[in-house]
């Protein structure tokens, strides 16, 4: 955004300075994040740079934390990943499956009270969390399912429909309905139609919407936090105890961890979403 | 005027419009049938549970089944002076009962609720009531200790007879229902619950007001830069939004921290001196800085859609017409991004309202939030029946902002990403 010639000396000032802002802006958005990549390397326990690391000794750096991470023998790293994991993937195949069926249905145009039911099933995203904690906790406990893994499951399921619901209708609402009154003209049946004409079509819009419900499964701490015994732990439930008592530079290493994870998502999310908006582009 | 003319029928022999009628019916039955698992799992898992917190909230059995006898007993008590005998071996036969079950603790920590006190009380009591001889009892209780002579405590007793009550709300609210039946506010200096909605809503409020200043000039240059740009530019805005909350958290403890970078940094150009570094976490500036910055993102994309659908030369006419870029700013930009910061800030706030993690963190005592009361008693005085009463306050204010939202902006608009 070159300023054209003509432009007037305080306009141009002006400019700067919006660009400036615009700069400071950003770096207060990204740089925290990379904060932490430095100090997870570091070979001492403390949480500043130390000399040795600011004149980039190489013995001022090292990977022990990295290692305490995975042999640790205090740390449950190991258990509540596998245990994140397992519970992610279950409540987004749950939250894609459900969200996705329900989107078809709110997408067709005789859906009566469409306004009122989109608001139910949005509603887990808006109702703040530590509400929906309260409600899903009462719930489980009653179901005899608090500190299960099922609980949790179920719990993150609730919270994940949301975004598969709003991303599949988002996509659906560029989708050509004639394909499939074609497929069926052509003597398909609708689970068919769906596997073969629907599905394909819409599937970046339902596989965002499954990478938004995995990370929502992924990072939740507070409905967890009411649900999960000690076999339950998650990656969030040791970083928040981890926060609380005492901050070591292990969690740095899993929060370093964490943003690879996070930085492999953006870009598959990213990606998605220009291929369904080229598709949608094609459908107009 | 329809019965005259001549219905139009199907090949069938059935008129056009039942028909039509009858194909219309089971589209929506379709359509409902594919809706209705979902529906349902949130009903049953997330709307009930919902209704469960605010029965909870009012529901107040618990005392009045402890002490049923008792409340019998206290029906033709005018509460003016002490009760007399009946109320008082009433209250004896339900407080051994109490003690045979070992629920009496639980008796003490509900009345406590009501009035200060009676925890040593109650201790006393079941110590000296092993010891007791049948009949006047009253004399017997009364010896016990000087507070069972003292009528206040036999009305706060009398007041937890109804099976369902508000006061949880009023607790809520720093008030209380006094001696003579009146709602009244505590003490100016024990009103911590109006402290904790006040300082929500202001942390709410400026935190939105911050978000929206940072957020609007740069939705503006990534929506007017070119795409190749904007789009390395986007990943600034995307990257924090994809990552994990705590992560985040962690980042502004290590940057805030007293011996921190942000420190380092102000005593390096010689803002403050290096043995006066500021505390800037465990308290409000915490919670801001760090709130605003995890926030940010959800204020940025609604501005960016919006912006990216205005066309740029609606400025330039603008310009053309004589307007300053100021002007022309103002008069046609600004107007045309109102949607966009209607979404953004009503996001942001509603979202704002109900944090919880970060502030545990990052707040300390002064800078945490109503949802960290609402933990608190969930998970350490147990008294979940004022969580629920403080959650379904807060969900209300919530609500009341979402049906906002749904007005200006329309639910199905939200965007993500």
């Amino acid at each position: 955004m070159a300023l054209p010639k003509y432009t007037e000396p305080h306009y141009r000032i002006w400019h700067y300075i919006y660009l400036t802002i615009c700069g400071a802006v950003f770096f207060f958005l990204i740089a925290p994040l990379f904060v932490i990549f430095p100090l997870s390397f570091n070979a001492e326990e403390f949480l500043s740079f130390s000399d040795g690391m600011k004149s980039l000794d190489p013995d001022a750096f090292s990977l022990r934390w990295y290692k305490d991470m995975i042999y640790g023998t205090k740390n449950p790293w190991g258990l509540a990943a596998k245990n994140s994991f397992i519970i992610a993937i279950f409540a987004t195949i749950g939250s894609v499956i459900l969200g996705t069926v329900a989107a078809l249905g709110l997408s067709s145009r005789h859906m009566p009270y469409k306004g009122l039911i989109m608001a139910v099933l949005i509603s887990p995203m808006i109702v703040p969390l530590i509400i929906s904690g309260v409600a899903i906790f009462f719930f489980m406990a009653k179901a005899g399912l608090a500190a299960t893994h099922t609980g949790i499951v179920l719990a993150h399921i609730i919270l994940g429909t949301p975004f598969v619901v709003i991303t599949v209708t988002a996509t659906l609402s560029g989708f050509d309905h004639s394909v499939t009154r074609a497929a069926a003209s052509l003597g398909s049946d609708p689970v068919n139609t769906f596997m073969k004409i629907t599905l394909p079509l819409i599937l970046p819009g339902v596989i965002s919407g499954g990478l938004f419900a995995f990370v929502t499964s992924f990072d939740e701490v507070v409905v967890v936090l009411f649900l999960a015994g000690l076999e339950n732990t998650t990656i969030p439930i040791q970083m928040w105890t981890g926060l609380r008592e005492q901050l070591s530079p292990t969690i740095l290493a899993v929060a370093t961890c964490l943003i690879i994870l996070s930085t492999l998502i953006l870009v598959t999310a990213e990606l998605l979403r220009r291929r369904s908006e080229r598709l949608r582009g094609i459908n107009r | 005027m329809s019965s005259e003319t001549k219905q139009i029928l199907t090949t069938d022999g059935i008129p056009l419009e039942v028909s039509l009628k009858k194909a219309e019916r089971k589209n929506k039955i379709k359509a409902f049938l594919l809706v209705a698992p979902l529906l349902f799992f949130l009903i049953i898992t997330y709307v009930f549970p919902i209704g469960d917190m605010l029965f909870r909230s009012v529901d107040d059995k618990m005392v009045t089944q402890m002490l049923p006898k008792t409340f019998k007993a206290m029906e033709n008590w005018d509460g003016q002076e002490l009760p007399d005998e009946e109320v008082f071996a009433a209250f004896h036969e339900d407080f051994i009962k109490l003690v045979e079950d070992k629920r009496e603790g639980k008796l003490s920590t509900q009345l406590n609720y009501t009035k200060n006190g009676f925890k040593s009380i109650i201790k006393k009591l079941r110590r000296a009531s092993k010891k007791f001889e049948e009949g006047n009892y009253k004399e017997q209780i009364m010896s016990v200790h000087k507070r069972w002579a003292d009528v206040e405590y036999w009305r706060a007793i009398q007041r937890r007879a109804p099976e369902f009550t508000g006061q949880k709300y009023l607790k809520g609210m720093d008030m209380y229902v006094n001696e003579e039946g009146k709602i009244v506010s505590v003490e100016e200096d024990r009103r911590i619950h109006r402290v904790l909605w006040l300082r929500t809503l202001e942390i709410a409020f400026f935190v939105t007001v911050f978000c929206f200043l940072m957020a609007y000039p740069i939705a503006h240059l990534l929506a007017t830069l070119p795409m190749k740009y904007s789009n390395l530019l986007m990943i600034c805005v995307l990257l924090p939004f994809w990552t994990s909350l705590l992560v985040r958290t962690a980042s502004w403890m290590i940057l805030l921290q007293q011996q921190g970078i942000v420190n380092d940094f102000f005593v390096g150009i010689g803002l403050v001196a290096d043995d006066n570094r500021p505390e800037m976490m465990y308290n409000k500036t915490g919670s801001y800085v760090a709130m605003t910055q995890i926030l940010l993102p959800f204020m940025v994309l609604p501005l960016y859609s919006v912006m990216k659908t205005i066309s740029p030369s609606l400025m330039r006419a603008g310009k053309s017409l004589g307007g300053t870029p100021f002007i022309a700013f103002w008069k046609v930009y600004f107007p045309l991004t109102i949607p966009g910061i209607g979404a953004g800030c009503l996001l942001v706030f509603i979202l704002a309202i109900g944090y919880y993690i970060t502030p545990a963190l990052v707040g300390g005592a002064s800078g945490t939030l109503i949802s960290n009361q609402i933990a608190f008693h969930m998970k350490s005085t147990l008294d979940w029946s004022f969580a629920s009463a403080m959650g379904l306050m807060l969900l209300s204010g919530v609500l009341v902002i979402y049906w906002l939202y749904n007005k200006i902006v329309g639910i199905d608009n939200i965007k993500l990403g």
